[in-house]
């Protein structure tokens, strides 16, 4: 039982993370029809920023407590972050909105790995280690542990959370984005403009894939060029099992899927006598894609995809 | 109307370049003629994975998994591996376990047409960018298996991977060993050459045959509008298996080819970027028009090789920053997206105006 | 021997969440006409089309095509029992040139698949002569052989109709279905296709046409039906439904609201 909380706090932490990067997926694929390949390397891109401008930003603040040094990276890595999803989307997304339908899937891919090879080129390959800003010492909760990293991480998803949520349901921007998600010719009838809609998607999916990355760097301790994959493709089936273009529904569909991971692997050993262990805890991930997109195609909480007739 | 005598000019340069080359390349090094051979077995890929891609239309992001697939079946079936690994195997085949090239390719064939199959039954109907997340994940599932396969039963030495596998023999002859006709010694790697030179030949005219029949032009249709498709009376989900299956054929024997070129094999050779670099040779050559597809493989593949040459001094340059493999990955990335934004059509698209269909003779000029 | 009728058509319904699409619309199409379906916006004809041509599964009702029952469940089996359709939007294979889109659609009556494609035998060559001999009749048919080896995309706007209809004449269908078929022409293209569909019926075909274009569709078909809201409020030759005045409420009354 102690070891069954324990997974589920893992869970959760780990399923906060998926989630965040989750509604990036979703929002844009809500908005434009794209799986943004490339989004699993924004994380990584905000992580890799965010470990650079702490060894900066340390040494030049030496009096500064450690969360202070981390929240400030995490906002600065943000913008760096979020400016270049902006880039990106402007000059490879952008002109080819109305290209057949495989043309923006390879794209992404293309730039999927453009991001993660500049990334190895300005810093280098090898896997780095993440400081540690916060206190390490775990708190026990019943039988079960959780650290100060892991609880940061599950306050700041739920402070982001709820951010997004007033973001999106009580600003004009909001009303925008989910006007233009419904039915974007409609919207832009209305004088909303679709170029701005889109750009702010990826500026927030960028964001909160930044806000994950550091946070995924914190609680494992390395960052490096390929942090950014399997996260990334988690998340996204983590979307697409919440709903797909499903705000509410990313976010269960993350917290679900890294329940089924955390426990999943602690107990996958058992489940097959030995056989399989915790080494094929990544195929979870695509075992539930599989499932869910031969079983149940719109995903838990059901798709919310633009109308494009 | 095209001057055949021209058209023949140029088929017999082609010839005389493609059966000469290794003797061009062997004064720089064996290295170069490895180089060309390693191209072969991607232009063959490509052409397999261009029957999915660029005839059906369906994204594959897993392409690679048929290329294990043939390279594992070989490995097991001729190499020490399953007799040591398994005292039963070694008591029933004293002499070890070693197949001659005539069974191993229909076999590599085979098994990776059904894997195709397989695979292909529950995902082929999902929208293209789902089939290509789930075909990628596909690829992942099958590098994690070989990755692990090492416990509880030893089927695929997990990472160590499978070796010593025998190379083919041609006519009794192992490509492995230098071949003395008299007045020319010709080494393994030419020997290679000339093999894969010969199933690149043959797989170019199956396809070429494929393209012009009633087949290939259902799957083109399926590609364009499957809804318009099926609407004339198309079973679109039994003409996307049978390219699936169809394409995985082209990947189950460059795999084997590819295990008995090496002589090894092991899970780092099918990775995930293997897959998109075959889809990028694809598309940067030209989706569906064969020339194109073998243009674009040969480039991938062979300017990375050679790239090598020119990274030494880059990599000094920037600090060991810049190596061929990353030169490699720069240079497939900036391919896919500098094709889908500026030649969507790739480097060498089909020509705008239909030639006559080659298949029927005696239509008026 | 050729059944006499060809599609026959009773109780459909549908139902979409609140909406009673069809209730239950009936229909019946005899060999060698040419039959309308009409009604104002939103009476549920291309809802109708999409029932009889399998896109949409009917909550109820019967069908018979060619004497035959008929389940229009899956829509590549609608073509081999003999409906073939056109799109309102048109839907060709795009990069595909006229000749070949028109060559597709014999796949379904024929038969040669992978193994004669590599080998090229001689059922293969044969069949592949046949296949191109018919699809230039058929561009020939409708007007455009000249324009064999273009791609289907170039084509101008009247043309592609025409290739639509040819690619659908070369599944040999018991019936021709065509969406809209007038939708975007100017008069002078009316003109030739509705030259074009009366040289079908002449060839015995039988053809089931979708139209806005009222004046069209009265002069061309040779029964009518009238749908309103989901219901056949009419039946008849053109002349008889003209003078409905239910036919006469419906488009009025909708002219009104």
């Amino acid at each position: 039982m102690d070891v069954l909380l324990q997974q589920v706090i893992n869970g959760l932490v780990l399923g906060s993370m998926y989630a965040l990067v989750a509604l990036g997926y979703t929002m844009v694929y809500g908005i434009i029809n794209l799986i943004n390949f490339a989004h699993g390397e924004v994380l990584m891109i905000g992580a890799l920023c965010s470990w650079s401008l702490i060894n900066i930003l340390q040494p030049a603040f030496p009096n500064l407590p450690g969360w202070v040094i981390l929240l400030m990276a995490m906002v600065l890595a943000s913008l760096a972050a979020a400016s270049l999803n902006f880039a990106i989307e402007k000059i490879a997304y952008r002109p080819l909105r109305n290209a057949p339908k495989l043309a923006p899937l390879i794209t992404a891919i293309g730039m999927s790995i453009f991001l993660q090879t500049i990334a190895m080129i300005v810093w280098k390959p090898n896997y780095k280690p993440f400081p540690t800003l916060l206190p390490a010492t775990p708190i026990p909760i019943g039988e079960a542990v959780i650290t100060p990293t892991q609880l940061m991480i599950l306050g700041l998803t739920a402070v982001a959370l709820a951010v997004l949520s007033w973001l999106v349901n009580a600003t004009r921007l909001g009303r925008a984005m989910r006007a233009t998600a419904e039915n974007p010719r409609m919207a832009s009838l209305m004088g909303v403009k679709p170029d701005m809609v889109i750009s702010a998607t990826f500026i927030i999916g960028a964001v909160l894939a930044t806000l994950a990355g550091v946070m995924w760097a914190s609680n494992y301790g390395t960052v490096h060029h390929a942090m950014g994959f399997l996260p990334g493709l988690k998340a996204f089936t983590a979307a697409v099992f919440g709903g797909i273009g499903n705000l509410g529904g990313a976010v269960v569909g993350g917290l679900l899927l890294g329940l089924i991971e955390s426990i999943g692997s602690g107990y996958l050993g058992e489940l097959t006598g030995g056989v399989m262990g915790s080494q094929y805890s990544d195929i979870f991930a695509f075992l539930v894609l599989i499932l869910v997109l031969t079983l149940r195609p719109s995903g838990l909480m059901g798709e919310r995809v633009a109308d494009r007739a | 109307m095209l001057n055949t005598n021209a058209l023949f000019g140029k088929r017999w340069l082609l010839a005389s370049v493609l059966l000469l080359l290794p003797f061009v390349l062997q004064p720089f090094g064996n290295a170069w003629v490895r180089i060309a051979d390693m191209s072969l077995l991607y232009v063959l890929l490509a052409l397999g994975l261009n029957i999915v891609v660029g005839y059906a239309g369906l994204l594959d992001l897993g392409y690679v998994a048929f290329f294990a697939v043939g390279a594992y079946l070989f490995g097991l079936l001729a190499s020490p591996h399953l007799t040591d690994a398994f005292p039963w195997i070694a008591a029933m085949l004293p002499n070890g376990l070693h197949l001659s090239l005539w069974m191993v390719l229909p076999m590599a064939a085979g098994v990776a047409a059904l894997f195709g199959i397989v695979l292909g039954a529950p995902t082929l109907k999902l929208r293209g960018d789902y089939l290509a997340i789930v075909t990628l994940g596909f690829g992942e599932i099958i590098r994690v298996f070989l990755n692990n396969l090492d416990q509880p039963v030893n089927i695929t030495n997990g990472p160590k991977g499978i070796g010593p596998i025998d190379s083919v023999s041609v006519f009794g002859h192992p490509l492995s060993k230098r071949l003395d006709l008299g007045f020319i010694e010709l080494p393994s790697v030419t020997l290679y050459y000339y093999l894969f030179l010969v199933l690149v030949v043959v797989s170019v005219v199956v396809c070429h045959r494929l393209e012009n029949s009633r087949i290939g032009r259902a799957w083109m249709a399926i590609r364009e509008d499957e809804i318009a498709a099926k609407a004339m009376g198309l079973n679109t989900r039994n003409l996307k298996l049978m390219a699936f299956g169809m394409g995985a054929t082209f990947g189950g024997i460059s795999g084997a080819m590819f295990a008995a070129f090496q002589g090894f094999v092991s899970p780092e050779s099918f990775s995930l970027m293997e897959s998109v670099m075959i889809v990028a040779m694809v598309v940067l050559g030209g989706l569906g028009h064969l020339p194109g597809v073998i243009l674009g493989a040969v480039l991938l593949a062979a300017l990375p090789e050679a790239l090598r040459y020119v990274a030494g001094p880059l990599q000094e340059m920037t600090g060991g920053r810049l190596d061929a493999a990353i030169l490699r990955q720069l240079l497939i990335s900036v391919a896919m997206v500098g094709v889908m934004l500026w030649r969507p059509s790739g480097l060498w698209p089909k020509p705008e105006h239909a030639k006559r269909l080659q298949s029927m003779e005696g239509r008026n000029a | 021997m050729l059944s006499q009728h060809v599609l026959q058509v009773a109780g459909v319904s549908k139902r979409f969440g609140g909406l009673q699409a069809l209730n239950d619309v009936h229909l019946n199409i005899e060999r060698g006409q040419v039959y309308g379906l009409i009604g104002p916006n939103g009476a549920g004809k291309t809802t109708f089309f999409n029932v009889i041509t399998g896109l949409y599964p009917a909550d109820s009702g019967s069908f018979v095509l060619a004497d035959q029952p008929y389940q229009p469940k899956d829509v590549h089996l609608v073509a081999k029992a003999g409906i073939a359709r056109t799109f309102q939007n048109i839907r060709l294979f795009a990069e595909m040139t006229a000749l070949e889109n028109v060559m597709v659609a014999r796949h379904v009556r024929t038969h040669s698949g992978l193994l004669g494609a590599i080998f090229r035998t001689s059922n293969f060559i044969q069949e592949e002569k046949e296949i191109t001999e018919r699809a230039q009749e058929l561009l020939a048919y409708v007007g455009i052989d000249t324009l064999a080896d273009v791609k289907a995309r170039t084509l101008s706007y009247g043309d592609q109709r025409r290739l639509e209809i040819a690619r659908a004449l070369a599944t040999d269908p018991q019936l021709l279905a065509l969406d809209e078929p007038a939708a975007g022409m100017n008069a002078t293209e009316k003109v030739q296709l509705r030259t074009l569909i009366d040289k079908i019926r002449h060839d015995h075909r039988t053809v089931l046409l979708i139209e806005h274009d009222v004046k069209l569709v009265m002069g061309l078909c040779d029964r009518v039906t009238v749908l309103d809201e989901g219901q056949v409020i009419a039946e008849g030759t053109p002349a008889q439904v003209q003078r409905d005045p239910r036919v006469m409420q419906a488009y009025l009354g909708t002219a009104q609201a």
